[in-house]
């Protein structure tokens, strides 16, 4: 079987500085898969390699078997990938609804002039993807806040509208950073059930970033584990937990703390 | 272009660039720690001259009103950071570039309307403008002065910021503001120093440009100030060194291109853009620049 | 469908009080309207790239010069001109160069947004603040080549009788116009894209939004308003010199849309009659005042050294001006919704 996205022999080099250390890992279509390890490890530096936003010292990407290292952010989400972020990040002067519109604008199919002028396709995409908009917050049951300011919402909210924001742009790959950071186990059960919801619903792959071990056993069917830019440990969740080396990250990690 | 008449200008050209480079250093080093165009920088420059103009006219003398100038323009750099910019360092970085901006405005209104729009002469004592000649070569003696003392202060401001342990914090900070802080570095404090090195040095640029025209008006720090920070960007901007370098190719292009073109002498103001241009086109970094920008995430 | 009548009936009130206007009010009254239209027009412009896409520019002044001249220069007879160019010739191109009004403002403004395209190239290339010094910078360089170049624009003299084409139908007309492009603009999925880049521009990225694209078409659009609104004013004033084009525009242009708050247009209407009307009635300031036998010297200066301590102000405690980023229907929505 051929791997869906593959990190291939990945280095990342800040100045003198090694932030990733030939990291090759893979992740299969339909996975959910974790990428774990204690704080400073590079785990959101490997996310912006494969969004593009960082551009390796050596190693390739590889989506579906294509190549698509260095393709340029923007470029990225036409690939198929969507990403959320460590700390939250929406458009703060903006209503929900207008935030994930935004997900949805590649779609929108009229030129500036036609928006100018007000021509017919302005018109006809507006509405439809109004509708599709409200459709992605039904599921995510947050329809009723549409036209709330984005960061009037709590912050689960929040989250769930980031998570919809990107799911708008009709992704394969779904890269999420942190997602249960700062949630109350309510928050995270909820935002569980969703993420497996929507990865049956919209046919995804996921990769997501976490700190707490509780979560990724729950949610995860594969994971990688880094420590300092290194893979220490690729495997079943259950497995990680009992695995020396990583608990003497984690415990590292702790005593730092 | 006889030998004698290169040499002249090369002279011209590193009295120009001093100017330059003194100015470029306080926008480089607000750049660095606060991400902030400063426009008012070339304003506090002018500030600085127009003190010292006053101490002269006051019949001070010429070292002593220097030194009031300075003094003067610390002053009025350090007021501006605490009362226009403090209060907005979480603010959207627009937020700040507009009251930069307005200080700029207000700086240059003020001081036309309390000392008018003409320009004043400025004069510099007679050691310093009397005309001296070697081998054909006629100057006045700031020509040579300038560099030399630029040169002497560039040493001192590379030292305080490569060897004290302020100087080391203003380059952290530069980096990663946030991190500094935890590290128990009071950034508030460096940047005051940043403020008052930056104006200092603007000030005695701001005199010497007194020195070579020899007189001063209230919008001299405009075209300046666009120039200096120029200068800095097409050095690197938040590297001292670079603003220094900058400053210095920018003087002598100035003079260079005038005297082998005189027909482009009306467009000398102009260079400083399309250095900033094509720096910006083709090395946005600038000479001895890194990229600021890096670890945004 | 009761928003489409809403807007009909508040254009044809705009239509109406146009005509009404032009035709009833005294002429110096209608200067200060037809003032206020000509900088409602580019302020309204200027929040597009300032307000909306938070690109701070200092574009303005620039982008007026180019659109006066051009329009200036498509105006005048050519009889006129060879009388009028007194320092050279006037170049042969400048004498060719005619044509009806609308033809000539436009013209203006496709030219400054020519430049912009120019200039975004190397600005919007790189993430930061140069934006703001290169506007600042081309502000003084356009001066400097309208003055080096007195085959095509006369030189320091500058131009005049400019023919008087501009009356409220066309500055009213074209502010209206304006108005409703701006507002299309922002209610569109290029107004989202442009906010999405204030609002944080690496998750505007993220989202597939091609940034570099949103501020040039941002800078296009802005550039656009300013070269035609400098066409109106040129033939408004009917002379135009260099030193008019002088930063003060730009200023007077950011208090205004700092006033009604960056990214407003409906606060922009607002702040530049408040502004304009004030610039009016602070004017003594500038002059000699006598008061209670007291008199004080005139100070040229002194209503700006008035109006950037308001900016300076404004900015550090209330920041978010009239409106903030919203526009007066949006406030009135969200009361009903809640």
């Amino acid at each position: 079987m051929s791997s869906f996205l593959k990190v291939d022999n990945v280095t990342m080099q800040f100045g003198g500085v090694t932030a990733i250390d030939s990291l090759s890992f893979e992740v299969q279509k339909g996975q959910i898969y974790g990428l774990i390890g204690p704080n400073g490890a590079g785990k959101t530096t490997i996310f912006n390699i494969i969004t593009g936003n960082l551009h390796p010292t050596k190693g390739r990407i590889l989506l579906n078997g294509e190549d698509i290292t260095g393709t340029k952010p923007n470029k990225v989400v036409y690939k198929g990938i969507a990403r959320t972020f460590q700390n939250i990040r929406l458009f703060k002067s903006m209503s929900v609804l207008d935030n994930i519109l935004i997900g949805f604008d590649a779609r929108a199919k009229y030129s500036y002039f036609e928006a100018i002028l007000r021509l017919p396709r302005y018109f006809k995409y507006e509405r439809e993807l109004k509708e599709k908009a409200y459709e992605l917050m039904e599921i995510f049951g947050i329809s009723q806040f549409a036209d709330y300011f984005a960061t009037e919402l709590s912050y689960g909210n929040q989250r769930k509208v980031e998570i919809a924001r990107a799911l708008a742009t009709n992704p394969k790959l779904l890269l999420l950073d942190e997602p249960a950071a700062g949630m109350n186990p309510n928050e995270t059960a909820d935002l569980s059930e969703i993420i497996h919801k929507i990865k049956r619903d919209f046919d995804l792959t996921i990769l997501l970033i976490e700190h707490d071990m509780k979560f990724v056993n729950a949610m995860c069917d594969s994971v990688t584990v880094l420590d300092y830019g290194e893979k220490i440990f690729e495997g079943k969740p259950a497995d990680a937990i009992v695995n020396e080396k990583v608990v003497t990250a984690y415990l590292g990690d702790f005593t730092h703390a | 272009m006889t030998l004698q008449i290169f040499l002249q200008q090369l002279v011209n050209g590193a009295s120009l660039g001093s100017m330059y480079a003194l100015i470029a250093i306080g926008y480089t080093m607000v750049y660095g720690v606060l991400r902030l165009i400063n426009f008012a920088h070339g304003d506090i420059m002018m500030v600085g001259a127009f003190l010292t103009y006053f101490a002269l006219e006051a019949s001070m003398p010429f070292e002593l009103s220097v030194l009031v100038g300075i003094a003067g323009a610390i002053i009025i750099g350090i007021l501006t950071d605490k009362i226009a910019y403090k209060p907005l360092r979480s603010a959207p970085k627009i937020s700040l570039l507009i009251t930069a901006i307005g200080i700029s405005f207000f700086l240059e209104n003020l001081f036309t309307v309390l000392f008018g729009s003409t320009p004043k002469p400025f004069h510099a004592p007679e050691y310093l403008t009397k005309i001296f000649q070697i081998h054909g070569i006629y100057l006045p003696i700031s020509v040579i002065i300038i560099p030399i003392v630029t040169v002497a202060i560039l040493a001192g401001v590379l030292w305080i910021l490569f060897k004290t342990k302020q100087g080391i914090a203003i380059r952290a900070l530069a980096f990663d503001i946030e991190t500094v802080k935890l590290m128990g570095v009071n950034a508030d404090k460096i940047i005051m120093i940043v403020f008052a090195m930056g104006s200092a040095l603007a000030a005695l640029g701001g005199v010497f440009y007194a020195i070579s025209y020899p007189s001063i008006d209230p919008l001299m720090g405009i075209i300046v100030g666009l120039k200096a920070f120029a200068a800095a960007v097409l050095g690197g901007i938040g590297s001292v060194t670079g603003a220094v370098l900058g400053g210095f190719i920018l003087g002598f292009t100035e003079i260079f291109v005038v005297a082998m073109f005189p027909d482009l002498g009306g467009y000398k103001d102009a260079f400083a853009f399309f250095f900033l241009i094509l720096v910006l086109l083709f090395k946005p970094t600038g000479l001895m620049g890194q990229d600021l920008e890096r670890g945004r995430f | 469908m009761n928003k489409i009548v809403r807007n009909l009936i508040l254009i044809a009130a705009v239509i109406a009080f146009i005509i009404f206007a032009q035709n009833t009010i005294e002429p110096y009254d209608l200067r200060i309207i037809n003032n206020i239209a000509i900088f409602l027009i580019l302020a309204l412009s200027y929040n597009l790239i300032n307000g909306v896409t938070g690109q701070f520019s200092l574009e303005p002044n620039g982008f007026i010069a180019i659109g006066a001249y051009f329009t200036a220069i498509m105006l005048i007879p050519t009889e006129t001109k060879v009388d009028m160019y007194a320092l050279v010739d006037p170049a042969p191109v400048i004498l060719q160069m005619h044509s009806s009004f609308l033809v000539a403002i436009i013209t203006g403004g496709i030219a400054a947004s020519f430049i912009a395209l120019l200039l975004s190239i190397p600005v919007f290339r790189v993430r930061g603040d140069y934006l703001a010094i290169v506007t600042l910078g081309f502000g003084f360089i356009i001066r400097i080549f309208a003055i080096n170049n007195p085959e095509y624009t006369n030189g320091a003299l500058g131009l005049n009788d400019i023919p008087q084409t501009a009356n409220l139908y066309w500055t009213g007309g074209i502010a209206l116009v304006a108005f409703i492009v701006m507002i299309h603009i922002i209610y569109s999925k290029f107004g989202r894209a442009m906010k999405s880049v204030r609002d944080d521009e690496d998750a505007a990225t993220a989202m597939g939004i091609n940034t570099f694209k949103m501020k040039t078409y941002a800078f296009m659009t802005s550039a656009f308003f300013e070269g035609v609104g400098g066409g109106l004013l040129a033939s408004y004033l009917s002379t135009i010199t260099p030193d008019q084009f002088s930063f003060l525009l730009t200023f007077q242009l950011l208090i205004i849309i700092v006033l009604g708050g960056l990214g407003s247009m409906s606060g922009t209407l607002v702040a530049t009659i408040l502004v304009m009307g004030g610039m009016e009635m602070l004017r003594f300031l500038d002059e000699e005042i006598n008061i209670f036998g007291l008199h004080f010297d005139a100070h040229p200066g002194m209503r700006m050294v008035v109006f950037s301590i308001l900016l300076i102000v404004m900015m550090l405690f209330a920041r978010k001006g009239l409106l903030g980023d919203r526009e007066l229907s949006d406030i009135f929505k969200r009361k009903k919704s809640r």
